[in-house]
């Protein structure tokens, strides 16, 4: 019988983060921010059909950056966790904090027990009728949860995205006000992004019921 | 409730059915046994195509037997932004059953990003209703009628059911519930395919108001509590409510009109 190396626990979790992160930091960004209406999703996403951000409730948002089978299958599994609450209790029921524990859980689990973390972090975003009281949910592949009013930033080259973002974001701002401040933050100083590089989407209170809207980047000029 | 997560094998996809009864939920147990005068029925609901789209109406009225057990019950429902359903038959089985198509349809249409067609819709209805046979045969028979704006050939379409699942479709009108032989009547003589909402909405008016007056289980235009029959149209902008005094309007120009020539002393 042979031994296995023996491994410190430390040098373990370390590469596992370092394996993730390698592969978060490969993807391109996202941004969001609350804004006059609820919360406003700004991806870099040059494909017009394969999202990075979508709905999961009436409420609620999702985004992901990262590999996108992984976080896709997140978004698939938190649907139906949203769906289910709504059908056997009721639709007030479903809340983005109860949704990000079990993401928290799950990333967490998954990070200590298999043999590959997943490379991805995720936003889960809810807002409710009063201005002010939007939730953003940033979990990260290990499962840790940090909990955001104003904006967040995910994936590739985050903390500098973050500071062009805090020297422009102000709240209530326009819809049309918060997509500058996103394309400006996401392209920097030396580039530019066209209309059909972004994914934007909102979760727009005034909207009825279901308030997630994406918006196509044909129709991004009429913001 | 944690994460629902699933093999490859077991998933259910973009059936949200197939996962509440992976989840131990069944939505509708066969049941047995039970009397017909022991349970809450909805009754007479339609549907007419006009120029733009659909408009479908359905009274109010809930009967166990020959009691009325509610006055202002809805038997109209939006399914989703350009289709509704409307139910008769067994009232707790209809109620349960539109709330699980309209989440099958919303669940479809997050999880694969698109919509359902308005033809996956009607089938996936369809679908629903076999699952109900069992129960449908012990006495919970719902009878639904569907109807819809469908975007990809942009006209107005009518679906109507039997307690198997029988799923057929119809060019002008379609009735169900216990008023729906004498509503229909009223539908079939006045039907024309160009006509507008408006006259849409006066011809469906007119055939709940007649059979609400020869059938007992149907709710015509309730007055002294102020409670109308449900209607809404559907068209390229999507399920659009009827406001109440518009169709109170119709029932009052209806009452009057028919009182005027059945009045007992003219006899």
């Amino acid at each position: 019988m042979t031994t296995p190396f023996y491994v410190a626990p430390e040098q373990m979790m370390k590469d596992r983060a370092d394996y993730a992160r390698k592969g978060i930091a490969r993807g391109r960004s996202l941004i969001a921010m609350s804004y006059e209406n609820g919360v406003f999703i700004c991806a870099e996403n040059p494909s017009s059909t394969l999202h990075k951000v979508s709905e999961i409730y009436d409420r609620i948002g999702f985004a992901g950056v990262g590999k996108y089978n992984e976080f896709d299958q997140l978004r698939i599994a938190g649907i139906r966790h949203a769906d289910l609450k709504g059908f056997t209790y009721s639709r007030e029921d479903v809340e983005a904090r109860s949704l990000a524990n079990n993401y928290a859980q799950m990333l967490g689990q998954t990070f200590t027990h298999e043999m590959k973390p997943m490379e991805v972090e995720i936003l889960v975003a809810e807002i409710t009728d009063t201005p002010g009281e939007e939730q953003l949910f940033h979990i990260l592949y290990d499962g840790t949860v940090m909990d955001e009013t104003d904006y967040v930033v995910l994936g590739g080259d985050s903390d500098a995205i973050s500071e062009r973002v805090a020297a422009t974001f102000s709240q209530s701002m326009s819809a049309s006000a918060a997509l500058e401040v996103a394309r400006n933050a996401l392209a920097g100083d030396d580039r530019t992004l066209a209309d059909a590089d972004l994914e934007v989407a909102m979760l727009d209170r005034t909207r009825g019921r279901r308030t997630f809207t994406r918006i196509a980047d044909g129709e991004l000029q009429n913001l | 409730m944690t994460l629902p997560s699933f093999d490859a094998a077991s998933d259910p996809g973009s059936d949200f059915a197939r996962l509440v009864r992976q989840q131990g939920t069944e939505p509708f147990p066969p049941a047995e046994g039970i009397s017909a005068n022991e349970i809450t029925h909805g009754t007479t609901c339609v549907a007419v195509r006009y120029s733009d789209g659909v408009v479908m109406a359905g009274d109010r009225r809930a009967t166990a037997g020959n009691l009325i057990s509610h006055r202002s019950i809805e038997k109209v429902f939006a399914a989703d932004r350009h289709s509704a359903v409307a139910i008769a038959g067994a009232a707790g089985p209809a109620v349960e059953m539109v709330r699980l198509f309209q989440l099958q349809l919303e669940h479809y249409e997050k999880v694969e990003g698109s919509p359902l067609s308005l033809e996956g819709k009607a089938n996936q209805l369809g679908q629903m209703l076999r699952s109900n046979l069992p129960a449908a045969m012990s006495g919970l028979a719902v009878v639904p009628i569907f109807a819809g704006y469908d975007l990809g050939r942009q006209t107005g379409r009518l679906f109507e059911y039997d307690i198997t699942g029988g799923r057929y479709e119809e060019a002008d009108y379609a009735a169900t519930g216990s008023g729906s032989l004498h509503a229909e009547t009223v539908i079939k003589v006045g039907y024309r395919r160009d006509m507008t909402a408006d006259e849409a909405i006066e011809l469906l008016a007119e055939s709940l108001f007649q059979a609400a007056d020869a059938d007992s289980a149907t709710g015509g235009a309730d007055t002294l509590r102020g409670i109308y029959p449900i209607m809404a149209t559907m068209s390229n902008d999507g399920f659009e409510r009827v406001a109440d005094d518009v169709v109170g309007a119709k029932f009052a120009e209806i009452a009057d009109r028919f009182a005027a020539n059945h009045r007992s002393e003219d006899v």
